[in-house]
């Protein structure tokens, strides 16, 4: 049967957890960064010593984590790519902005275990030999910057942060930084360039890759808040049994937001690929099925960025055959299971693991216009393509559940994404271009009935003044 | 008018600005100390802030109008924010929004916040708030409502009042 397998989220939500110290100490709190302090260098083969510090890294590496902020790169390839030798500070900086849509996980661990975060921001910096971190957290969640500011207060009274961290000699300082209400914060770069006290106009890769060129020209870290309490669990688990949650090269578990037209939308924290996405959606121990006499139409698997999956659609992925051969097997929508390289076969992304249901009774083209209406009011504007093109489509969007479509809107809509994807600075292009793509090619018929019937009413009534009323008042 | 910062605050301020190797980084925790203080952010609150951190205005301005948290007028004293995106939206965000309007007599069409006339609130439409599990929300000034409808509406509306 499938089921939740709580490991993040072991303890929210227990009767009697509460966020502070005291109760995160009850709970086997700090022990983690009690063991590494206690490392010793490690002799390798050659008469080396392997420092505590690369152990710990080493360690982040096999145990396979990928990252669960979006682009899903592993942890530790992203930290042994950390320029050591420029002789500048590295610096830590945990993405806490979470404003993909549909996403709420992080939201859960800072507001009711964020103690488990800085337990894990700590040994993170630790092992890179970060002296100074932020968590960036968005400026929407004032009630969460409190909660962690009060956390750190209380780390550091108990000295597990500060000057000589337990007898140490490592000092670390950790301070929250609030974001003010732009998506683009999320975007690494963007959100570097924020925290510079700019605004988040993300940075040109190459040359400005974080692990290079990150906060003030010096090496950074970025890692979304329930990465890096990953690591608290490699650490505490060791690698070979944290791998063995999971499937192979989607390793441990992922918190997925559920929302949408499912009877128990909610937050699951799952082994990765060992649920599928119709098990998420229908079975009771998750979303419970669709409301009453509904069907479903249409996934959104990843966040709003992520190409929509249409019911019914079945999909080649490669699988390893009783022979050991790799072959092609189709898998139904619901039969995809929840992890990274699935879903990534079958033309999507799990980005933030965030899944919207959307049932029979949705109109598919609203749907895309309130996307698009997002990601025009968010584009930050740097780049042409995508400051205009985010913005024409969310026009003709408008226009289309307006009542003003043609049959023409679903072509042009393709031509305006396809121009923004890949010449772009960010990752916004193809956030943007990417529902809008999925959509009308998966919903074509519906986006040309749709602008078919407007014209004809159009034609018959002329130019009728309801309609005229309408585009005068279209922002 | 001239425009003073209460010590305490001030003294907030500097401390924030210790979390930082460069001052300029601070600007956005000032800015929000600001706000939180004097409900909005004033020309003389961008100049302000930017001696204080050694630039010029035009670099905090820059940012006051480019993040949507920040308010370069005085909104209502209670400030609702509804989450206008696809979750909230297929849960109703849109009817809440509008019974917000009506209820307070302000115009549910129009894109910018709208305020009542005796200043006492504020209803906007914004992005994902990241609860999208409990939609619809509404933020009320720092207080998240979830699973919003019209007897919580009128919770909200009453206590602002
Ligand atoms: C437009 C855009 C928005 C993003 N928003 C977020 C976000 O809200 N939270 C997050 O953790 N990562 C976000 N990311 C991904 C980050 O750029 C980055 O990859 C991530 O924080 C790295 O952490 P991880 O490797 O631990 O996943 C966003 C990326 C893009 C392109
Ligand atoms: S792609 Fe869009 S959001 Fe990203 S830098 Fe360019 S304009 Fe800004
Ligand atoms: S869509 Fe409303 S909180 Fe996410």
């Amino acid at each position: 049967m499938p089921q939740e397998f709580r490991l993040i989220l072991k303890n929210v939500d227990q009767a009697g957890y509460t966020s502070d110290m005291e109760c995160y100490l009850r709970h086997g709190g700090y022990e983690a960064l009690k063991k590494v302090l206690a490392l010793a260098p490690k002799d390798l083969p050659d008469g080396k010593k392997m420092s505590p510090q690369e152990q710990v890294r080493e360690d982040v590496k096999a145990s396979g984590l990928r990252g669960r902020g979006g682009a899903g790169f592993s942890c530790g390839l992203k930290w042994s790519l950390v320029d050591r030798r420029s002789g500048k500070p590295i610096y830590l900086i945990c993405n806490a902005d979470e404003s993909e849509p549909g996403t709420f996980k992080d939201r859960q661990i800072m507001h009711k275990d964020p103690h488990q975060l800085i337990e894990g921001m700590i040994l993170s910096c630790w092992a890179n030999d970060v002296k100074l971190a932020y968590l960036y957290i968005r400026g929407e969640m004032p009630e969460g910057a409190r909660i962690l500011n009060r956390a750190l207060k209380e780390a550091r009274a108990k000295g597990f942060l500060g000057k000589n961290i337990l007898g140490s000699g490592y000092d670390l300082e950790i301070h929250v930084h609030r974001g003010a209400g732009a998506y683009i914060c999320g975007e690494e770069t963007g959100l570097i360039e924020s925290l510079e006290g700019k605004r988040p106009y993300p940075r040109i890769k190459p040359p400005y890759f974080p692990a290079v060129l990150g906060l003030y020209q010096c090496p950074t870290i970025v890692n979304n808040v329930e990465t890096l309490c990953h690591v608290k669990h490699i650490v505490n688990m060791g690698s070979a049994e944290y791998a063995k949650l999971g499937t192979p090269n989607n390793t441990g578990t992922r918190i997925v937001s559920l929302s949408g037209d499912v009877k128990r939308p909610g937050y699951f924290e799952i082994e990765v690929g060992k649920v599928t996405l119709g098990e998420l959606i229908n079975h009771d121990n998750f979303g419970q099925g669709l409301r009453d006499g509904r069907k479903l139409k249409a996934v959104i698997p990843g966040g709003s960025s992520a190409k929509v999956l249409k019911a019914g659609e079945v999909f080649k992925l490669n699988r390893k055959g009783a022979d050991g051969q790799m072959a092609k097997v189709d898998v139904p929508l619901l039969d995809l299971p929840y992890d990274f390289d699935s879903l990534q076969q079958a033309g999507t992304m799990s980005g933030s693991s965030a899944v919207i249901v959307m049932d029979d009774s949705r109109d598919i083209v609203d749907c895309l216009a309130n996307v698009s209406e997002f990601y025009a009011h968010e584009s930050c504007g740097q780049c042409t393509p995508c400051r205009e093109g985010s913005l024409w489509m969310s026009k003709a969007l408008h226009r289309m559940t307006h009542g003003e479509g043609r049959k023409a809107d679903a072509d042009y809509l393709v031509k305006i994404a396809s121009n923004i994807q890949g010449r772009t600075i960010c990752a916004f292009g193809e956030a943007c271009a990417w529902p809008v793509l999925s959509f009308v090619s998966k919903f074509r018929d519906e986006f040309e009935a749709k602008g078919a019937a407007d014209e004809a009413r159009t034609k018959v009534a002329g130019q009728s003044p309801e309609i005229k009323a309408a585009a005068s008042t279209h922002r | 008018m001239t425009f003073t910062v209460p010590t305490p605050l001030e003294a907030e301020i500097d401390e924030l600005i210790t979390h930082y190797p460069q001052k300029r980084s601070a600007s956005l925790m000032l800015l929000h100390a600001l706000q939180e203080h004097f409900g909005w952010i004033s020309k003389e609150a961008m100049e302000w802030t930017a001696a204080k951190l050694g630039l010029q205005p035009i670099n905090v301005y820059e940012l006051v109008t480019f993040y949507p948290m920040f308010r370069q007028e005085p909104l209502g004293k209670t400030h609702i924010k509804v989450c206008r995106t696809l979750s909230c939206a297929l849960a109703g965000s849109a009817d809440v929004r509008k019974h917000f309007c009506d209820k307070l007599g302000l115009d549910a069409h129009a894109h910018v916040p709208q305020t009542t006339p005796d200043g006492k609130f504020t209803v906007e439409f914004v992005e994902c708030l990241a609860s999208c599990g409990t939609a619809p929300v509404v933020l009320v000034n720092e207080t998240l409502h979830e699973k919003v409808g019209t007897a919580q509406a009128a919770e909200i509306i009453a206590q602002g009042r």
